[in-house]
């Protein structure tokens, strides 16, 4: 095992994966000469050189449409936004190509790219800059959606994501990059698609969560362990597609309470999805109705005090835990 | 970078030289208000992304007094500089950067997002090209309703490979909308200089091929080759209504944003190179000019940077002392209240 932050992990997945397969390479801006905005691709522009490791101009349609052409010509790309709110200048590229051409050429060509960046809200970056827009993304057929919480996940996920022979989006968040933890040193060690993680076991509340969120749910679980003796388990979904609706299920039907929390806004948030899908079926094992906690429907403020309240925070997930064991 | 020739200056000062020493006390106040951010955001009181236009404020200053109030400014992310020559308060833009209510955009906004509808300012936009579209939808509105006013636009170079603003030149083009696009060379998009993000770096040549609009270049760190530039942009707008585009070669001296740290620089650019520009400070090179002709003093000079600070102070001072905006501000504006 080595400890390393979230950040570098994802780094090791990109070197081991570039190592191991000449087709694959990064494109992005200023992944090359200048280490990568957020130092993700730090080092790798001096071992694989600049025909693997691409710097390019500040043309995100034409990054995506670039990545996805080259997998259709048999490369394995990875492409790094450098932030998900950028990925927007590309969504025609994203959502009318690179999504449907599996499909629409009846399954005669395969599209093998990853697009990854930081996404998700924080730091004051306000409404241009920190959003999540994950649900936009599990709503296109044809995408992977990947959201990973830990060093570990990170690593084996995106080596999964490079090896799978279809569009990966995978969302990573700059609150992540700083966090350590253990990771599998194994180059073959891969965490699959659709397999979420139980990351703390409990018989009372079931929390569906993903990402950087989990952190904030970890906390109110604690708490609320202490001040309630109420046991939360905390499920995380690693990945949105493909969904593994079995571990949720059968997690519901044990605790019969649930609580799905998300950064991104509350309508037509991926929460609404996770609550439809437990509503049928597993309706008749609700004790209560499910609680969603998202953040609410604004624009991102930029201010500091406005900006916390448009992020959900611990004592919302308490709050919704409350609600749904009938405390609040 | 540093391919810019030093240009003789023109024989005689085009302008009055009163007018000269605003221009000067413009770009005094610009800079001023700017020095003190970097620390303040290291204190905590400014957060989010900060772009600092120190180096480039000729352009502003050179171009935007020439404006009539009624004419319109859009901006993207390093938007200080354009509003305070616009005459929005520093105080308002400060209490902006701190997040308070009195800010120019109520704190909701941030450094990016400066707007002041009072005076035409439409704007500081942070996706990088979204600002000209905007920028063609307002000439196509001045026109629309036959109005004799123009648009104008700042963006930077890393602008110039985003699809959209080349989707709008065109359009700005085919429609003639009265837009003057300004175009900020400072040699850098972030960490990659521009022979490294464009394959043709003759941006003049670009759009005035590309898309039939007349295109000037011009020195960005001498405001009285700006001016004389934009007044002859400017009165071609109006008499034609249509287009003009504007390169304006500069240099920014800090960062390009906060986390763009010294060390981090030198990926990209030498200290040598800064020093390099140094040289030709846009303020100085300003200043002498001034000094040449007898319309400034060492005394005023000194007056007038004593003004500044005191501006720049007091409109910290401002922000410090405003509140934060009222919670329920957080679901207000979301949509504009019917009416
Ligand atoms: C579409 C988009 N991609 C990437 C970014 C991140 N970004 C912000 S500013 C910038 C560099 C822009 O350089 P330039 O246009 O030359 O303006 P300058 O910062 O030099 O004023 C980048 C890459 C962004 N804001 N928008
Ligand atoms: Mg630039």
């Amino acid at each position: 095992m080595l400890n390393v932050k979230y950040g570098e992990a994802i780094r090791l997945a990109m070197i081991e994966e570039m190592e191991r397969d000449p087709n694959v390479f990064i494109c992005g801006e200023e992944v090359g000469q200048y280490q990568g905005t957020f130092r993700v691709t730090q080092g790798m522009l001096e071992r694989f050189g600049s025909s693997r490791v691409v710097d390019t101009p500040i043309s995100e349609a034409a990054i995506v449409g670039l990545v996805t052409g080259a997998a259709m010509a048999g490369l394995r790309p990875i492409a790094e936004m450098m932030t998900f709110s950028f990925a927007l200048v590309a969504m025609d590229q994203i959502v009318n190509h690179t999504a449907k051409i599996s499909y629409m050429s009846g399954g005669q060509v395969k599209v093998p790219v990853v697009i990854r960046g930081p996404a998700g809200t924080g730091n004051q970056l306000s409404a241009q800059h920190s959003q999540s827009l994950e649900s936009w993304y599990s709503h296109i057929p044809g995408l992977k959606v990947v959201m990973p919480a830990t060093p570990n996940d990170a690593k084996g996920l995106l080596k999964s994501a490079i090896r799978d022979d279809n569009p990966v989006i995978f969302m990573e968040h700059a609150g992540l990059y700083g966090m350590r933890g253990e990771v599998n040193e194994d180059p073959e060690y891969l965490v699959p698609f659709g397999q979420a993680h139980i990351m703390r076991e409990g018989s009372d509340v079931t929390i569906v969560s993903y990402s950087h969120m989990l952190n904030t749910c970890h906390r109110a679980a604690d708490q609320i362990a202490q001040e309630q003796n109420i046991n939360c388990e905390v499920i995380d979904l690693r990945t949105l597609v493909p969904l593994d609706v079995e571990t949720i299920i059968r997690s519901v039907r044990k605790t019969h309470r649930v609580v799905v929390a998300h950064e991104e806004a509350r309508n037509t948030g991926f929460g609404a999805e996770l609550s439809a899908r437990i509503y049928e079926l597993a309706f008749d094992d609700l004790d209560s109705p499910i609680e969603r906690v998202a953040g609410p429907d604004v624009p991102m403020p930029y201010a500091k005090n406005l900006e916390r309240a448009a992020i959900p925070h611990d004592d919302d997930v308490i709050a919704a835990i409350k609600r749904v064991v009938n405390l609040a | 970078m540093g391919k810019l020739a030093v240009r003789e200056s023109p024989d005689s000062f085009p302008f009055d030289s009163r007018e000269g020493v605003s221009l000067y006390r413009l770009m005094r106040i610009i800079r001023r208000c700017e020095e003190p951010l970097n620390r303040i955001y290291r204190e905590g009181k400014i957060g989010g992304y900060l772009h600092l236009y120190i180096g480039q404020e000729a352009i502003a200053a050179g171009l935007i007094p020439l404006l009539r109030s009624d004419d319109y400014l859009l901006s993207a992310y390093r938007d200080h500089g354009h509003a305070i020559a616009r005459g929005v308060d520093p105080k308002r833009i400060i209490a902006e950067l701190y997040g308070r209510v009195t800010g120019c955009s109520r704190g909701k906004g941030g450094s990016m997002h400066i707007y002041d509808t009072g005076r035409n300012f439409l704007g500081g936009y942070g996706i990088v090209g979204g600002v000209v579209p905007l920028a063609v939808g307002v000439g196509f509105a001045i026109k629309y309703r036959g109005g004799d006013q123009i648009c104008v636009c700042f963006f930077g170079d890393g602008a110039m490979n985003q699809g959209a603003v080349h989707e709008a030149l065109n359009m700005a083009s085919l429609f003639k909308v009265p837009c003057l696009f300004v175009l900020e060379n400072n040699g850098y998009a972030m960490g990659t200089a521009v022979e490294r993000h464009s394959a043709v770096t003759d941006f003049i040549q670009r759009v005035s091929y590309g898309y039939g609009i007349a295109s000037e270049r011009v020195d960005g760190m001498d405001l009285v080759e700006v001016r004389e530039v934009a007044e002859r942009a400017i009165a071609y707008i109006r008499k034609r209504s249509a287009p003009y585009f504007i390169e304006a070669e500069c240099y920014r001296y800090a960062g390009h944003g906060f986390s763009d740290t010294a060390q981090q620089q030198k990926t990209y650019r030498s200290d040598e190179e800064i020093e390099r520009w140094k040289q030709r400070d846009p303020i100085e090179i300003f200043g002498r000019r001034l000094r040449e002709i007898g319309a400034l003093s060492s005394s005023d000079e000194e007056e007038i940077d004593a003004e500044a600070r005191r501006i720049a102070d007091e409109a910290i001072d401002y922000a410090e002392n405003s509140p934060e905006p009222p919670m329920d501000e957080l679901y207000e504006h979301v949509f504009t209240e019917a009416g």
